[in-house]
């Protein structure tokens, strides 16, 4: 397989070779153009050779794999994979903005800059493990930003694809993954839970908001291990001004047992980004590590099995989809909310790792100011909601953690809703159908527009009208129960 | 090109049917079947009939166990599959079963190799379910990628350079691309009798130019061919396990 090698000036498939810009150990990066393409690319190139890892080949080998196949603004766009047999290398865009890496120059970081990042890393995972890819080597130099803001992360060499086969199955005999952001399982070779990444971000989140890694940065397998028994120092006995929910957050990423992180990364962004209303358990509370007695039982008495049956990636996430419920609190729509609180009820019955998002949306009027928000009256508006939005809610008697409250301030409602979905990541949106004609401008003109524009399934829900009473007004966009699936 | 690799299709007439369509409607050029057209179901001597015209047609088809087993009774079947081959016997005519006694244990295509069952010992008839047993098979052969059948349940192997050996469950209709640098083993899953606890037909299609193996499902009329197997007083449990996938 010995290949010429690549000079600046040189051409290969097309593309015309610029500049070295990184040799790493598995791989060497250049800056390609190719006429026709007016974005910047690059060209990853990996190093085989005599006494070379072969690793690096299979990881190369499944990087082509899934590269290929996955899309979208997290992910850097895919132009071309050379064949093995002539010269391989991959093609992509060239993303403009640095990683994560050189902001460890600055840590700790501030909170709320923290929770922002981790915001828009989650919702990076959540749209990867959605194409059925873990990413399983997340850490600060593999996440990047657009300058639009999205978090974008690179390098799958060591990713897995659910629906391929894994070609890493049998390839090592250690466990690859960067050190100190391996989770438990992945040291014990697990590869299939999407769970995995959100230990890795766990880590990120604990490095960056304290400064100190929560497991150090030792390679020795041996020292690795002891993450599978010994917690971590809680952030909270590092800095006292630690806040509570984000210790909450960071410690459930952090758990050994991936069923007791979040069941998605949709939920842990959830959280992330609506953080004043996050289940403080005691994990928030904690200002040491659990006792040598706690620690030892743990090593040396493993009486519950680890629960890393195989399963796919896409199955965790139909099962704790995010739903969120727009109502309209005024008094013509009393029996619609009696009916959304029916088809909430139904779906927190079958999807019991479901969560919903209470929303009601409070109107601004064009020439309203921000200050007009801020006065008192204002504030009692809003607060009033939010009771209203609570007492609507109480018959569904949903624990704490699982069911929030939204006041959202707009102009246009059903676009302050869609926005809200969007940025949340919501899998479903029930709305209302208008109730009765004098609703019918308002409610009706937004469901209408949900449901025709949302980015995820809307179900409009209608009481059950009296065969005899104000029926055959309906408009067609919003028949009684009507699930729409749209984009 | 695409090629439709089609296996143990057991005499199952509609479910043969349906993949047939299927794969004309998915445009596949070339059809290989891989071995056991006989045995269990209600049409053997339409099913046959139908192997013989897409061999005409430039199909290749490698034999398998039941099919030896209407020339050549082998005493290894269970009860039930030997009353069925016996009921076999009867409903082909003399040029059918000339053509089944004809048919090579293994045939080959450029880089692939096609076979019913183990390629090692491919008259032992052995199943390829397990690491260890397609290991032995891919040893055998030299080919880039074997095709065979026989287990009735979808799979796919792979095996490095170094010998290090992947398994691997199949998704329906999720394209898998055949990597150049290691030697695969695919089991393409049972046409007329699936055993994998989906009922619907599975074949698998390969794209030669993507090097992209696509393995496939086809709901078919399985209340007509458990029908035609009680017309035919064949054992009750060849009928029903058709709902069942099992």
């Amino acid at each position: 397989m010995a290949k010429p090698g690549l000079q600046p000036g040189s051409t290969l498939d097309g593309f015309h070779i610029e500049e070295l810009i990184h040799r790493g150990g598995m791989a060497r990066l250049w800056s390609v153009t190719r006429p026709g393409t007016d974005v910047p690319l690059l060209m990853k190139v990996p190093i085989l050779g005599e006494g070379g890892d072969p690793a690096a080949i299979v990881s190369f080998e499944m990087e082509q794999m899934i590269m290929a196949r996955i899309s979208g603004p997290h992910v850097p766009h895919f132009v071309a994979a050379g064949d093995f047999a002539v010269h391989p290398y991959i093609v992509m865009e060239r993303l403009a903005g640095k990683s994560l890496l050189p902001r460890l120059a600055n840590l700790p970081l501030p909170y709320e800059e923290v929770a922002e990042i981790g915001w828009k890393a989650a919702t990076a995972l959540e749209d990867l493990h959605r194409q059925h890819v873990i990413h399983l080597d997340i850490k600060p130099s593999n996440i990047l930003f657009r300058p639009s803001g999205e978090a974008v992360l690179i390098d799958f060499g060591l990713s897995r694809h659910t629906q391929l086969p894994d070609l890493m199955q049998e390839e090592f005999r250690l466990p690859y993954g960067t050190a100190p952001y391996m989770a438990p399982e992945q040291l014990l070779g697990v590869r299939h839970d999407p769970r995995t990444d959100q230990f890795g971000l766990g880590v990120l989140l604990y490095f960056f908001s304290t400064g100190e890694r929560p497991f150090g940065e030792s390679e020795r397998m041996s020292t690795m291990k002891k993450r599978l028994w010994r917690d971590p120092k809680p952030p909270r006995a590092l800095r006292p001004d630690y806040p509570p929910w984000l210790q909450e957050i960071v410690l459930r990423c952090l758990e050994v047992e991936p069923a007791w992180r979040y069941p998605t990364a949709a939920q842990l962004a959830f959280d992330l980004r609506n953080h004043s209303q996050i289940k403080l358990t005691a994990r928030s509370e904690r200002l040491k590590r659990d006792s040598f007695l706690t620690v030892m039982k743990r090593r040396f008495n493993p009486d519950q099995p680890k629960d890393w049956t195989p399963r796919t990636v896409a199955m965790p996430l139909p099962a704790a989809p995010i739903i969120a419920i727009a109502l309209d609190l005024s008094e013509e729509a009393k029996v619609t909310n009696e009916a959304l609180r029916e088809a909430a009820s139904r779906a927190l019955t079958t999807m019991p790792g479901a969560r919903l998002a209470c929303l009601n949306v409070l109107r601004q009027s064009y020439i309203s100011t921000r200050d007009t928000v801020l006065d008192e009256e204002g504030h009692n508006k809003h607060v009033n909601r939010l009771v209203a939005l609570q007492h609507w809610a109480q018959p569904l008697k949903l624990r704490e953690g699982r069911i929030t409250f939204h006041v959202l301030e707009a102009v246009d409602p059903a676009a302050a809703i869609l926005t809200y979905a969007e940025q949340n990541r919501v899998d479903q949106i029930l709305v209302g159908a208008r109730a009765n004609s004098f609703a019918r401008s308002l409610l009706g003109r937004i469901s209408a527009k949900v449901a025709g524009e949302a980015s995820c399934t809307v179900t409009v829900v209608r009481p059950r009208r009296q065969a005899d009473g104000g029926g055959g007004d309906a408009e067609p966009a919003e028949k009684a129960g009507e699930t729409a699936s749209a984009g | 090109m695409l090629i439709a690799f089609m296996a143990d299709v057991h005499a199952n007439r509609q479910a043969f049917s349906a993949c047939l369509d299927h794969a004309r409607e998915k445009g596949a050029q070339r059809y290989v079947l891989l071995g056991d057209y006989a045995g269990y179901g209600a049409d053997p001597a339409w099913t046959v009939a139908k192997v013989m015209e897409l061999v005409e047609g430039g199909a290749n088809a490698v034999l398998g166990n039941h099919d030896a087993a209407v020339g050549t009774p082998d005493d290894r079947m269970r009860e039930e599959a030997r009353t069925a081959i016996d009921w076999t016997r009867g409903q082909l005519g003399a040029e059918e079963r000339r053509f089944l006694a004809n048919l090579p244990l293994i045939d080959t295509g450029p880089g692939q190799l096609y076979v019913h069952a183990d390629a090692s010992a491919p008259e032992k008839w052995t199943y390829v379910l397990t690491v260890e047993e397609a290991s032995r098979s891919l040893r055998s052969t030299e080919a880039q990628i074997t095709f065979c059948g026989h287990t009735h349940r979808p799979a796919l192997f792979s095996v490095t350079a170094l010998s290090k050996m992947t398994a691997f469950v199949p998704f329906t209709d999720v394209s898998i691309p055949l990597h150049g640098l290691r030697r695969w083993q695919v089991v393409v899953g049972s046409v007329g009798q699936p055993r994998d606890g989906i009922p619907a037909a599975a074949y698998a299609m390969f794209d030669t130019d993507k090097k992209e193996i696509t393995f496939l499902r086809v709901p078919y009329d399985i209340e007509g061919a458990a029908a035609a197997i009680r017309k035919a007083r064949l054992p009750q449990f060849f009928a029903e396990r058709l709902f069942a996938g099992r």
